[in-house]
């Protein structure tokens, strides 16, 4: 018979190692925040903080680190994008949930899930060859704020959706029956128990996807135009934070590359509050 | 609105005018949203299935490009995403299982330790691909000296997979029915061979589930390509070379190449027809695992 | 040994002598009433609930125990604090002793391990691994150290002729065992543990989830076992627990906790019960 170890220990070396795995996969986080502040910290240590937020332009060689208008159209941009989205995307859950026979709503669900699971390179190509020609017949030169927003708008929508319809199959299947035996009208159930219900998720539900919107690169450097510039109409061409970062990491270096780890850190912060936000309104949250 | 719940004799469906204009006006909205939305859709989906048909053939998938990606085929970057992928999964599978099995086997005994894990996941999950591009960078390809490699690459993407990896395969790890935990401890099996050797089976579809999921998430990605894995778009020798991947590809041909168009919308067909692929495989996976309980008699 | 412990520890309510138990009424002589397993003032709670109180007890080696009560009185909580499987509860404290062979199962550095080897128990719903039949037993074999491939299928092969399961499915080991019907699977659970060669089986409602047929077929089997193996069953089927258990427990839940309310030879317990609790529970009354 082969020596073998005693299941106690083998336990005890199991329980080591999944620990150690764990702890690494936890430890991940505090790694990423650790490297994007180490290599923040040669301008933040010497430029300071103020100057991101103070200076008027974008001049990292000259010295200006104005991060303010790729901040505004990154927040505008995410707005935009939400404004197009929310009703939309909520109008769609109501429409599987509530309008649609069995077939139809299963088809439109399969259609949500795979516009989720379009990748965001794909979406931009389809923006820059299709969208910004019908923008740019507009107003030129088409790669806008608005063209981010559309495409955004795309990329966000089955997420509220998803999140809603979840929400609202949660809710409705048991006061769908007690309203429509009060003889309610299914608008009136709509409007009055299920969208009020269901409030709290759906909420979680559009924080969630802006957090995705303000995180979003492909797609948005690809159709908005990246002039950094504070956007003053919809179809002015502006730069993100994001698209900033992959734009110039190519060939950033010394304190031009240390301010992009400052705008991602910046960028960091603000995405993970507003999925902190989300996760405090609670809600089932569908993740797309 | 409230009225109709105090009162709700009142609201017999569009009896009364103000109601009927109210749900006229809803339901048209409805309508119309999802039908612009599924047009929009179609419209997109046609698109590219339209232009990329034209492009796409099996010499497309086999030849190399010629000028900048105009022209010639996608065969190196396939090779490149695929070895991407597998440096991906290598390291986020065993990791990701080992946690799952953790969060799901331990959670009770670890207390706000375990929690605390769970929770820096649920943080991970939120950090924006661009910035695991920025990370994958600094970490890999500068400090670990790895440089612009299809192994910054990988290693880039199983970080941003790893909290979808975890939570797939910790699921499935929870559904495995106590019973079979009961009955192994019952026979006074251990808890690492009830683990490894009747848990993991047992919830193998929903980890390969997971796992699917994940490779669906990498393969779309292209930020946190852009500055680990680099833009080399000959035949990767090994992993320590540079690569580029199929998101990074389209990129590339859509934004820095004129005339890229074309083979840009082939490529997307291609990253499209896989992901589909992957995804109903996962689908079609995870809703085996919900079937695989003990029987009932 | 001709006093056996179950007088000292339950008083007769009516007469309040201690009671001893005389030679056995049922089953084959080789049952002695030597205690296999002794249960002392044992108290169970999850948490702030508690399910047992103050449980006394005697199991005779070889012989069949069954208990028997009302739902929710505690007697899979009882079973499972014998292999300590109450461990793997969360918030779950056992008080009071329980001695196999003598020894406390609960004293610091007994390995639950080799405990539950010798211990073993087959629960309500037949739960066979999602492994192949011959996996499911070699699995627990291997666990404990055998590694001869040539032992293992020995082994294999003499629990499934144990459990009558042999000859119906010896063609196909490798299928998987989930396929089996729900009593074929009970079977197989049960070989499962015997493979293990325990000296004692709990048994928990092994027959409540199977059909009529199947039920009679474990019944038989369980039967079989008497004499060989040290057997506590529960059953909710009085008739059952009549015809093949030696022994017998009844249990109640007297303020929110089980109370063990009379041990006696099972023919006793059924036809002359002490108490008036069990006279009404065996006759049908309540419970
Ligand atoms: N894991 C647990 N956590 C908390 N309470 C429990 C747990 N298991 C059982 N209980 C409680 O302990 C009491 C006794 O349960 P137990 O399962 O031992 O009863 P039982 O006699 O086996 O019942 P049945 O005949 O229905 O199987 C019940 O009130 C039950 O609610
Ligand atoms: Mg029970």
């Amino acid at each position: 018979m082969v020596k073998t170890l005693s299941p106690n220990v083998r336990d005890r070396r199991l329980l080591w190692t999944l620990s150690l795995s764990a702890a690494t996969a936890a430890g991940l986080l505090l790694l990423i925040l650790i490297f994007l502040a180490k290599e923040a910290w040669p301008v933040l240590s010497t430029v300071g903080v103020t100057s991101f937020v103070m200076d008027s332009s974008w001049h990292p060689l000259e010295g200006t680190f104005g991060l303010t208008p790729m901040l505004a159209a990154s927040v505008a941009m995410s707005a935009l994008a939400i404004l197009i989205a929310a009703p939309l995307g909520v109008a769609l859950a109501l429409f599987c949930r509530f309008y649609a026979m069995g077939p139809v709503a299963r088809l439109f669900r399969w259609a949500v899930v795979l516009l989720a699971g379009i990748p965001s390179v794909v979406l931009g190509l389809w923006g820059l060859t299709t969208l910004v020609p019908l923008i740019n017949d507009l107003r030129a030169p088409g790669t806008s704020l608005l063209a981010g927003s559309v495409v955004l708008a795309l990329m966000i929508l089955p997420t509220i959706a998803l999140t809603t319809e979840a929400a609202l199959t949660s809710v409705s299947q048991s006061y769908w029956t007690g309203a429509s035996a009060l003889g309610l009208s299914r608008e009136a159930i709509i409007l009055a128990v299920a969208l009020p219900t269901a409030r709290n998720s759906i909420a979680a539900g559009v924080l969630l996807a802006s957090a995705r919107a303000l995180g979003e690169t492909m797609a948005v450097l690809m159709v908005s135009g990246n002039v950094v510039q504070l956007p003053s109409s919809l179809f002015d061409p502006v730069r993100t934070l994001t698209a900033n970062i992959a734009l110039e990491m190519a060939y950033a270096t010394g304190t031009h590359r240390a301010s992009l780890f400052v705008s991602g850190l910046a960028l960091t912060l603000l995405v993970l509050a507003l999925a902190a936000a989300a996760r405090r309104s609670g809600g089932q949250v569908v993740h797309a | 609105m409230p009225d109709a719940v105090l009162y709700p004799g009142s609201a017999r469906a569009g009896s009364t005018p103000t109601f009927f204009w109210r749900n006229l006006a809803l339901q048209s909205f409805v309508w119309l949203a999802s039908l612009l939305i599924i047009g929009v859709f179609l419209w997109l989906l046609g698109d590219i299935l339209w232009r990329g048909a034209s492009r796409v053939d099996w010499e497309f998938l086999i030849s190399v490009p010629k000028s900048a990606g105009r022209s010639g085929g996608i065969a190196p970057i396939i090779v490149s995403t695929v070895l991407i992928l597998v440096v991906a999964i290598a390291v986020a599978f065993p990791l990701g299982l080992a946690t799952a099995a953790l969060l799901s086997e331990y959670a009770r005994q670890g207390g706000a330790k375990v929690r605390g894990v769970g929770l820096s996941l649920d943080v991970l999950a939120g950090v924006p691909s661009i910035v695991f591009g920025l990370f994958g960078n600094a970490f890999f390809c500068v400090w670990m000296g790895l440089g612009f490699s299809i192994l910054s690459g990988g290693l880039t993407l199983a970080c941003m997979i790893l909290p979808i990896v975890i939570r797939t395969a910790e699921s499935g790890l929870r559904m495995v029915p106590d019973e079979w935990r009961l009955g192994a401890a019952a026979l006074g099996v251990s808890r690492s061979t009830t683990i490894v050797r009747i848990l993991i089976p047992a919830a193998a579809p929903a980890l390969v589930a997971g796992l699917m999921l994940g490779i669906g998430r990498a393969m779309a990605e292209t930020a946190a390509l852009i500055f680990t894995s680099g833009y080399v778009d000959r035949m990767p020798r090994s992993v320590f070379d540079s690569g580029r991947a199929i998101s990074v590809h389209i990129y590339d041909l859509t934004m820095n190449v004129a005339g890229g168009d074309p083979n840009a919308y082939g490529s997307a067909l291609v990253l499209i027809a896989l992901l589909i692929v992957i995804n109903s495989a996962a689908l079609w996976l995870a809703n085996r695992a919900l079937d695989r309980k003990p029987s009932r008699s | 040994m001709n006093t056996p412990f179950v007088g000292d520890l339950v008083p007769d309510s009516k007469t309040g002598e201690a009671f001893t138990l005389g030679p056995l009424v049922t089953g084959p002589p080789c049952c002695e009433p030597v205690p296999k397993i002794r249960v002392e003032s044992l108290s169970l709670s999850y948490g702030q609930n508690e399910v047992l109180r103050n449980i006394s007890l005697d199991i005779y080696g070889g012989c069949i125990t069954a208990l028997i009560g009302p739902s929710g009185c505690g007697k899979t909580s009882l079973l499972s604090s014998i292999n300590r499987l109450t461990d793997l509860v969360p918030g779950c404290q056992v008080q009071g002793r329980i001695l196999r062979e003598g020894g406390d199962i609960h004293a610091p550095g007994v390995d639950v391990h080799a405990l539950r080897r010798d211990v073993g128990m087959i629960f309500q719903r037949p739960n066979p691994f999602p492994l192949s039949i011959r996996r499911n037993l070699a699995l627990p074999l291997r666990e404990h150290g055998l590694r001869n491939a040539r032992e293992i299928d020995d082994r294999i092969e003499r629990s499934l002729k144990d459990v009558g399961l042999w000859d119906e499915i010896s063609d196909r080991l490798d299928a998987p065992a989930q396929a089996l019907s729900g009593g074929q699977q009970q079977r197989l659970c049960i070989a499962r543990a015997l493979v293990l060669e325990p000296s004692v089986l709990l048994m928990d409602e092994p027959c409540s989830a199977l059909d009529p047929i199947s039920s009679a077929v474990v019944e038989d089997l369980v039967e079989s076992l008497r004499g060989r193996y040290t057997v506590v069953i529960v059953t909710h089927n009085l008739a059952q627990a009549r015809r093949i258990a030696n022994y017998a427990a009844f249990f109640w839940v007297k303020d929110r906790a089980g109370t063990l309310v009379e041990f006696d030879h099972c023919k006793r317990l059924f036809e002359s019960p002490r108490d008036e609790r069990t006279a009404a529970y065996v006759s049908g009354a309540r419970g």
